[in-house]
């Protein structure tokens, strides 16, 4: 017997008040003159805050930005909408890794009416593929603002000093100069990636879509342990093991990793590149005039990186002030913005921006040749495509970190695609 | 003041302690209670089935991930309790008496206790980095080699757990110090003409009396070491690391909630968390008691 929860709904009624109470000021009520914002740490919020002013007064509103670090929003958003907050407006999320769970919940404003009916918006301009995962039941349920796709980072100098003209155009050429350039530069490691169970989910797909795998078929079974998935797996891992940090851990994230390639202690990295404005600034890196980009190296199966939406934005469903939050979106994921963003180096889903010259100009010229070449052969996700996706990453992440600390990949894929099916299973129930 | 109220005003004063007891105590263990016997999962407003005990079947019957989280937890909480209150008790017994620089020592002392646990582990995971951390640094100017600390699968446990009697051992020391400073002087004395030696004054006369104490701090220390959280995730993050290598009940109900979604299952956890921190506590108070006699 299934039931709505009644106990369930008074919770969400007492912390809402309680929060409520702790909010104080502007209710956020449908006359309310404030929007709230709530924004993760990113190049995208800091360009779109120093924009706020020109929002403020053309739209005579006023923005309330709540920044956060990525864990930190995430467990916030868990927290309030779970309880049916109402002071959330406008909410910048993963459409990837929480966006079926949200839309599922009914947590994420349906935005569709809103949106056909702004002809100036022009919904058509955003790549399909992002909008794909903005999208639930057919319904626009949310905005990609960010788009990413995997290329590799490499160090110039040390490709010349050991003798290479180019950097890698395939995973054999990569594992090669990696071992060279570590011989060569001792104290330098050859290659560097996310080591993290789940954090490397993501960066490792590449090298699985490269090698011919994925997490799933198109019947909706696990495929972690086909030959090319164990191959993938071993390869990475063997990668980081036998070319990697000297003393490699198996938590690396973005950071950790691009702090050791930005210090100047590996050859080859390979990341989103979205993150490459920290390899460029001379304020956070070492490495400014030596970094080069390229697109991913090809594996058995061709060059197949990633090409993902990151972050979009949604207007919290239980939000009683959506007219506003839609105001903040038209404007923050409209042409004029994305135009900008993108120029200010954060790629984004507006197809109309990529074809325009000054889109592309302020990339470094090999990123933006490697991102045509990514976009171009890229795959829409970089994880596996289900609700509960943190827990998807734990398992497919397993083999990975086995890998890395030598243990035997092929076995563990097995193991993992046993427990990655059941979890299959029983979503689907 | 009307009859009615005259009579009742016991109860009428208790009020507003009685809510605050209600609305922030009983109600949220009896509402994850509820949510421990149903499926509850990717919201807590969703609909969810009452499954009865079958979660209490799952978690008590998971070796992968509940029992061993346990067992850590049982070892983090044992182990750090063991180095704090003995640490705990010769840094006590060393302040005792006054010395020159006493003040200094102990503000000294106390300095780790007063920062933020998450600062804390922010800190010990810089200083501990496998490749830039100042610890291997340090190794290597003696001539040791690097070690994997926070890194590797068997030695993050320990490290995490040193970072704990760190930061702890102080609050030990002053609970310990407050007991030695109310003891009477008289059985020491005494001890002493008697021609007993320091250990044996120690061990037969300071000890016994300051046992009541000793319980009190075994008692506070070992609740929030069988409960900690933000050390393990300031250092690890989310699962406890990538083989959940400090994975406690604490952080393993954490991960069930805020990143499977699984409230039911969570609950469940948090539940039977409870029931073992009610038992340590019960047995505990019980042995001070039997001290006090």
């Amino acid at each position: 017997m299934r039931r709505r929860s009644i106990i369930g709904t008074s919770l969400a009624v007492v912390t809402a008040m309680s929060l409520a109470a702790c909010g104080g000021g502007d209710g956020g009520g449908e006359d309310s003159k404030t929007v709230r914002v709530t924004l993760v740490n990113h190049v995208w919020t800091e360009n779109i805050r120093k924009a706020l002013p020109e929002f403020e007064k053309q739209s005579g509103l006023t923005v309330d930005v709540t920044q956060l670090g990525e864990d930190q929003l995430s467990d916030q958003y868990n927290v309030k909408l779970n309880a049916g907050s109402d002071d959330l407006d406008v909410m910048m999320y993963r459409p990837l890794q929480e966006g079926k769970l949200f839309a599922k919940n009914k947590y994420l404003a349906d935005l569709s009416e809103r949106v056909k009916s702004d002809s100036a918006f022009e919904i058509g301009d955003f790549q399909a593929g992002p909008m794909q995962a903005t999208t639930y039941e057919d319904n626009i349920v949310g905005l990609p603002i960010i788009t990413e796709q995997e290329v590799l980072y490499y160090r110039k100098d040390l490709l010349t000093k050991s003798g290479f003209t180019a950097p890698p155009k395939t995973l054999d050429e990569l594992k090669a100069q990696a071992a060279k350039i570590e011989a060569d530069n001792p104290g330098v490691a050859g290659f560097v990636a996310r080591t993290g169970k789940a954090a490397a989910v993501t960066q490792f797909s590449s090298f699985l879509f490269s090698f011919g795998g994925d997490f799933v078929d198109s019947s909706g079974k696990a495929t972690v342990n086909t030959e090319q998935a164990k191959q993938a797996y071993a390869y990475y891992g063997g990668l980081l093991r036998d070319h990697g940090p000297e003393n490699i851990s198996t938590d690396m994230s973005w950071s950790e990793a691009m702090a050791i390639f930005t210090q100047g202690k590996a050859a080859f990295y390979t990341e989103a590149n979205s993150l490459y404005k920290n390899a460029t600034d001379p304020t956070k890196s070492k490495v400014v005039d030596s970094v080069g980009f390229a697109a991913f190296p090809a594996g058995p199966a061709g060059s197949k990186p990633y090409n993902i939406p990151s972050w979009a934005l949604g207007v919290n469903d239980s939000s009683e002030n959506k007219d506003n939050a839609w105001k903040f979106i038209q404007w923050a994921a409209g042409k004029e913005q994305a135009l900008a963003q993108q120029t200010a180096g954060v790629p984004g889903a507006r197809a109309s921006v990529w074809a325009n010259p000054a889109g592309t100009a302020s990339y470094p010229k090999d990123l933006a040749e490697a991102n045509t070449v990514s976009t171009a052969n890229g795959v829409g996700h970089d994880r596996p495509l289900v609700v509960k996706v943190a827990q998807a990453r734990e398992i497919v992440g397993q083999p990975i970190v086995d890998a890395i600390t030598g243990k035997d990949a092929a076995s563990s894929a097995d193991t993992a695609n046993a427990a990655f099916q059941k979890f299959l299973d029983d979503e689907a129930k | 003041m009307s009859r009615w109220a005259n009579e009742h005003r016991k109860w009428l004063f208790a009020a507003p302690a009685m809510a605050f007891v209600a609305v922030l105590i009983i109600f949220p263990v009896a509402w994850t209670g509820y949510l421990s016997l149903t499926d509850a999962e990717g919201s807590v407003r969703a609909e969810s089935e009452f499954i009865g005990f079958q979660n209490y079947l799952d978690v008590l019957t998971d070796t992968d991930r509940f029992w061993p989280a346990v067992w850590r937890t049982v070892l983090f909480t044992g182990v750090v309790l063991l180095f704090e209150v003995v640490l705990g008790m010769a840094i006590a017994l060393l302040l005792w008496r006054p010395f020159r620089g006493e003040k200094w020592v102990r503000v000294a002392i106390l300095l780790p206790l007063v920062a933020t646990p998450v600062a804390v582990g922010m800190m010990w995971r810089l200083i501990f980095d496998p490749n830039i951390g100042m610890a291997n640094q340090l190794l290597g100017w003696i001539g040791i080699g690097p070690q994997p600390w926070l890194a590797g699968q068997h030695s993050a446990l320990p490290t995490t757990m040193f970072i704990d009697i760190w930061q702890w051992t102080p609050m030990v020391v002053l609970i310990l110090l407050a007991g030695l400073t109310s003891l009477s002087d008289e059985p020491q004395e005494a001890a002493r003409i008697d021609g007993a030696s320091s250990w044996q004054r120690f061990r037969h006369v300071t000890l016994p009396l300051l046992m009541p104490t000793v319980i009190v701090a075994i008692l506070l220390r070992g609740i929030d070491a069988l409960k900690t959280f933000d050390i393990l995730y300031a250092t690890k993050g989310r699962g406890g690391g990538s083989f959940h290598e400090v994975e406690t009940l604490n952080v393993y109900a954490y991960g069930l909630s805020f990143d499977y979604n699984d409230y039911g299952v969570s609950s469940t956890v948090l539940i039977i968390f409870f029931l073992i921190i009610i038992g340590v506590m019960w047995a505990l108070t019980y042995r001070k008691k039997g001290l006090g006699r």
